[in-house]
């Protein structure tokens, strides 16, 4: 489980984290949602330890992570997988390279099951034959769907998407939902996923938290976040302009 | 880092002052000790094993490559230009039969490292940097790490080594190119007898000129990787970041290159 207190970052004046906190219980996927420009990937980055706080802790499993470095925060990291908000593929390498990279690294597997691994993983995000590809000449869909396939290659037991679908088509959007929802009834990791797909993803979150102005306003699950009471919640989940939060 | 701005605006202005000169120089002994410690971890690295040699075998190919064809022109016309002046000046006090040994001296303890080193810079120092600096900004280094692999293992270390295994032997390949293109001058355009340039430069350099250009060419080679990944490593944002942190890459190594030159080539015999 995943436990953030009192979290604060400040970027040089700016606060973007103003002291979250958040539970994410083992197995569950948590959807965290709010404006842009809002933290929600710093607060990723915090929880993959790739940013430091100001003050406050997360806690993986017992462990706070921010007070990690070095071999004891790349234990953590093992059991994790991320897909970037942007992607994050190595364009030096083939697509296929991209997802076998970790298994490649990271595990005793031989060549031939590496491949066969990799090849299903694309197939699962619906990318036949399109291995031998460079990251640079496919779509930017094309290159969230690699991003996740080399996330959940490794089999994480917790993984952070980044908005894994923003850009996608509808067809898409659901396809990739679908895809995570389903591995995560085989796997039973824990997914903190970021995401503005509204209203899909209330059909695969467990829980949903909103981020506004540096702290968690409301979590719940699906149905509590699209009856609850807090206007600027009912504001952000239904896109109005005008509303309790003025739109700058 | 430590935010040691809160709570500045409130101060009176000399406090501000003494204040924000404080901050410079803390803010430069810690990148110092950045510079330093980002060297240690990529040392520690080359020792402890697994060595990702796939890589290196890239680097070296990706160094050598580029690089060739200019450290065999600019070496020839560096030559070639030596030749004409020290032919022209030792012509005066009657000893142009010195011509060799003088092009040969001064290409391999001085021109040859040196030059070769801030060609390299130019061409595959300003590449390693852009390269790494554009992983930073489009996160493919903080995808190293999140999957628990250290990233200058896969590119610092390479591109370090493959600097001290490339730059001797393009010094080498430029102090030839240069000794030839000498010749080329003093010999074949300005009469001196090849007999004379090839035999008075065996008789006048010897293996310690030769040591102090190899041990400079070593030198250089782990400096500019180190300077261009560290710059690359930790460059700004966008676009803008990286092109400073190209730029401040290729001076640093350059105005180093010419640092340590001088300080090697008085403490080396
Ligand atoms: N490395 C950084 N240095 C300085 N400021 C940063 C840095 N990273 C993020 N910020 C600032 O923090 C704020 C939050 O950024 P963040 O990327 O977390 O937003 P977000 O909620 O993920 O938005 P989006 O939905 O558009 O991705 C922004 O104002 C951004 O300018
Ligand atoms: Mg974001």
């Amino acid at each position: 489980m995943i436990r953030i207190q009192g979290l604060r970052k400040f970027f040089g004046r700016q606060p973007v984290l103003r002291g979250v906190d958040l539970d994410v219980a083992t197995g569950e996927i948590m959807i965290v949602i709010g404006r842009s420009g809002g933290g929600k990937s710093v607060l990723l980055k915090h929880m993959l330890g790739l940013l430091r706080p100001d003050a406050g802790a997360v806690v993986v499993d017992g462990t706070d992570i921010t007070k990690l470095r070095g071999a004891a925060l790349e234990a953590v990291r093992r059991r994790y997988g991320v897909v970037f908000q942007g992607g994050a593929l190595f364009d030096s390498m083939s697509v296929f390279d991209n997802v076998a990279f970790p298994l490649r690294e990271k595990t005793a597997l031989g060549a031939g099951d590496i491949a066969q691994r990799v090849e299903e993983k694309l197939a699962q995000v619906g990318l036949v034959d399109m291995g031998h590809k460079n990251p640079a000449e496919i779509s930017g869909g094309m290159r969230k769907r690699v991003a996740i396939a080399r996330a959940l290659v490794t089999e994480p037991e917790i993984v952070f998407f980044d908005e894994p679908t923003t850009g996608l088509d509808p067809i898409l959007v659901n396809t990739i939902h679908h895809l995570i929802q389903d591995l995560h009834r085989t796997f039973r990791f824990t997914a903190v996923m970021v995401s503005h797909e509204i209203p899909e993803i209330f059909e695969i979150a467990d829980r949903v938290a909103m981020l506004h102005e540096g702290v968690i306003i409301e979590t719940g699950d699906a149905r509590g976040i699209q009856n609850s009471t807090n206007p600027i919640v009912q504001q952000f989940i239904h896109g109005a302009v005008e509303g309790a939060h003025h739109v700058a | 880092m430590t935010d040691w701005s809160a709570g500045r605006e409130t101060w009176p202005l000399p406090a501000r002052w003494v204040e924000a000169l404080g901050e410079g120089t803390l803010y430069l002994v810690e990148s110092i000790g950045r510079f330093g410690r980002f060297l240690g971890q990529a040392v520690a690295l080359v020792f402890i094993p697994p060595l990702k040699f796939r890589r290196l075998a890239g680097r070296v190919y990706f160094v050598g490559f580029k690089s060739l064809t200019i450290v065999i022109l600019t070496g020839a016309f560096t030559g070639m230009a030596l030749g004409l002046q020290v032919f022209l000046t030792l012509q005066r006090v009657g000893s142009e039969a010195f011509v060799g040994p003088a092009v040969g001296i001064a290409l391999v303890r001085e021109l040859g490292p040196v030059l070769t080193a801030v060609f390299v810079t130019g061409l595959a120092g300003s590449a390693l940097t852009a390269e790494l600096g554009i992983m930073r900004i489009t996160e493919q280094i903080d995808a190293f790490m999140v999957m628990a692999l250290n990233p200058m293992r896969y590119l610092v270390v390479p591109a370090i080594l493959a600097g001290i295994i490339t730059f001797p032997m393009l010094t080498a390949i430029f102090d030839v190119a240069g000794i030839y293109g000498g010749y080329l001058v003093a010999v074949m355009l300005l009469g001196t007898s090849p007999g004379t340039y090839f035999g008075q430069m065996q008789a006048f350099a010897d293996m310690t000129d030769v040591m102090v250009g190899f041990w400079k060419s070593l030198c250089f080679g782990g400096l500019v990787p180190w300077v261009c990944t560290y710059k690359g490593f930790h460059c700004g944002h966008g676009a803008e970041g990286v092109s400073r942190a190209t730029t401040e890459a290729v001076v640093l190594s350059c105005v180093l290159i010419l640092i340590f030159n001088y300080f090697l080539g008085s403490v080396l015999p």
